[in-house]
């Protein structure tokens, strides 16, 4: 554990912001308590999305395609088709069927770079707003669908907790991030991990010493889309419905803001970033009424004064505080 | 062993548009020996290392690595086999300190490098072609430096490292000295001379002084074809070369 957190410091602010997370609903509101669940949510898309973004160097305009996935097979197995409504099928074949669809659509768009990549994950997503915006078999309607009741939790006749409880999804959905941030943590320092950012610093000398790159992004496409999926079937049981907007490009650059607004290729950024994002969003709309030209400012100053994202306040800070007494 | 032919090239050719860069290039990289590639700027020197290493395709010919046919290799499958290139622009992973540029190309070697919860900073069958190729190198002072901090000739060394690192066969060197002091060029030389014995050294370079000194074989290309092969005492005294290469001003002064 110790050579994952790399300072004293840094392990303290951790802590300290685990111990905030698991005693805010204690407070029982529930609107903010909703709030920072739908946080940690967006918290977990940001990070898949910056593994890709950060990590890897590549681009997608496309991720909200993964997220939207992961709420509709939810929506279908559970509302529309009725298989299943348990959590312990649905939640694992949320991310293995966006782990498939990532694998796929992996296969022909990180044959392209730069420009074109964005581009083409962008109408990639495209293609998977429509079919589930027209597609009756997939409940196509821009209405999308409602959920007939959050995820039952039953494992043979056990009942280990209820999501309608809303502490309980939010402490759920809290130990699904720090699940992942630790999945990422370990990943990140991994052969594997370490190959990924490689290909973000100099992709044509990895090939050069041997790496097959396309595998590895493929890998990396893979993973994030399967997390992304994992975060979307959360949102849908949170928001308790679906509809074709999760996966619009709206949504592809909001999670882009989140992460580079938080801070590309740090482990936090993502979580930074759409805490930031969210409260954001709620501060400026209950002060203005022209409230995205507010944000669409702040977000612009933000990212011309933080270029390394919010993440970077620490290090200055700490940077300022040495300078005044070296 | 040694004298072993583990590169060869048959009718090598490409061609860009309708510029015949590499033109019916045949040669031979033997075990043990320095080959010598020389020409004028634009000669096709390092068209023909990309041909090898596969960063560009061939339009026609072959290439041959111990009597295998690797044409339609790739060039991650030719690091594979034992193909390593350094290049004449430095290449290397800027934001990486030097350990893990050289960690990062010896994991490359290791068949299942894409094992996930392992930490690959101490994964310790990496280290032994770091270390040594950071000892080979003179890095070991600057192995914890992030490499964009180092000093031109340094990271002249890195590139050359990094190759090392991946346990190579074959060494295609691009201007390995470009940019260098003259201290520096005296130690690439030597770790070069080091290398020989066990390799088969191709070398693009245009400090004559030092190959004179360390070639054991050498090629001239002009306008993308081969003049001639041969020793240095048989290249310098061929009339062909005079008029064609060593006698033109512009590379005049390097003689």
């Amino acid at each position: 554990m110790k050579s994952l957190i790399t300072s004293r410091e840094r392990a303290a602010a951790i802590m300290v912001f685990l111990v905030a997370l698991a005693v805010f609903p204690q407070f029982d509101q529930e609107f903010y308590t909703e709030l920072v669940t739908r946080v940690m949510v967006l918290a977990i898309f940001a990070v898949s999305l910056d593994l890709l973004l950060g990590y890897t160097g590549l681009i997608s305009f496309g991720h909200a395609a993964w997220f939207g996935i992961g709420g509709y097979v939810l929506a279908l197995l559970g509302t529309k088709y009725q298989i299943t409504n348990n959590l312990w099928l649905t939640l694992p074949a949320a991310m293995a069927i966006t782990a498939v669809a990532s694998f796929i659509v992996g296969l022909f768009v990180l044959r392209t770079r730069g420009m074109f990549f964005i581009m083409v994950t962008l109408a990639f997503a495209q293609i998977f707003y429509f079919l589930f915006h027209d597609v009756k078999a997939l409940g196509g309607s821009s209405d999308g669908l409602n959920l007939r009741g959050k995820p039952t939790t039953e494992i043979n006749g056990w009942v280990p907790f209820e999501l309608t409880d809303t502490n309980t999804l939010y402490y759920f959905v809290m130990v699904l991030l720090v699940a992942v941030l630790l999945f990422m943590a370990l990943l990140l320092r991994s052969p594997l991990g370490r190959a990924l950012q490689g290909i973000r610093e100099n992709e044509h000398r990895m090939a050069a010493i041997g790496f097959p790159v396309l595998r590895y992004k493929l890998a990396a496409f893979t993973l994030a889309g399967s997390l992304a999926g994992m975060a979307g079937h959360l949102y849908a049981v949170l928001s308790g419905g679906v509809n074709p907007e999760l996966m619009s490009w709206h949504q592809s650059a909001d999670v882009l803001l989140m992460v580079i607004l938080g801070g590309m290729g740090q482990l936090w950024g993502g979580v930074i970033g759409a805490f930031s994002f969210v409260l954001l969003q709620e501060i400026l709309s209950v002060m203005f009424k022209q409230w995205h030209l507010w944000l669409g400012t702040v977000i612009v100053l933000l990212v011309l004064f933080l270029p390394d994202g919010m993440i970077s306040i620490f290090g200055r800070i700490k940077a300022l505080a040495r300078g005044r007494n070296p | 062993m040694k004298d072993e032919v583990l590169l060869k090239t048959i009718g090598l050719s490409r061609t860009f548009g309708g510029l015949k860069a590499n033109d019916k290039v045949s040669l031979e990289l033997r075990r043990g020996q320095v080959h010598a590639l020389l020409g004028p700027n634009g000669a096709g020197k390092s068209t023909l290392i990309n041909l090898l290493s596969g960063d560009i395709p061939a339009s026609s010919g072959q290439v041959l690595y111990r009597g295998e046919d690797i044409t339609a290799l790739s060039p991650h499958q030719r690091s594979r086999i034992g193909i390593g290139r350094s290049y004449q622009k430095t290449n290397i992973f800027p934001g990486f300190t030097v350990f893990e540029n050289c960690r990062l190309a010896a994991q490359s070697r290791e068949p299942r490098g894409t094992r996930i919860f392992s930490n690959a900073a101490s994964y310790s069958p990496y280290m032994v072609a770091v270390e040594e190729a950071l000892d080979r190198t003179g890095l070991d002072d600057v192995a914890q430096r992030p490499a964009r901090e180092l000093s031109h000739g340094q990271q002249r060394q890195l590139e050359l490292a990094i190759m090392l690192c991946t346990r190579p066969q074959v060494l295609l060197l691009d201007e390995p000295l470009a940019g260098m002091g003259h201290e520096e060029s005296l130690r690439m030389i030597e770790l070069l001379r080091g290398l020989v014995a066990s390799h088969a050294i191709l070398l693009v370079e245009h400090d004559m002084d030092a190959v004179f000194s360390i070639a054991d074989m050498l090629t001239v290309m002009v306008n993308g074809v081969v003049l001639i092969t041969g020793t240095p005492e048989q290249v310098r005294s061929s009339p062909e070369v005079q008029s064609a290469y060593l006698g033109s001003d512009a590379e005049a002064s390097h003689v």
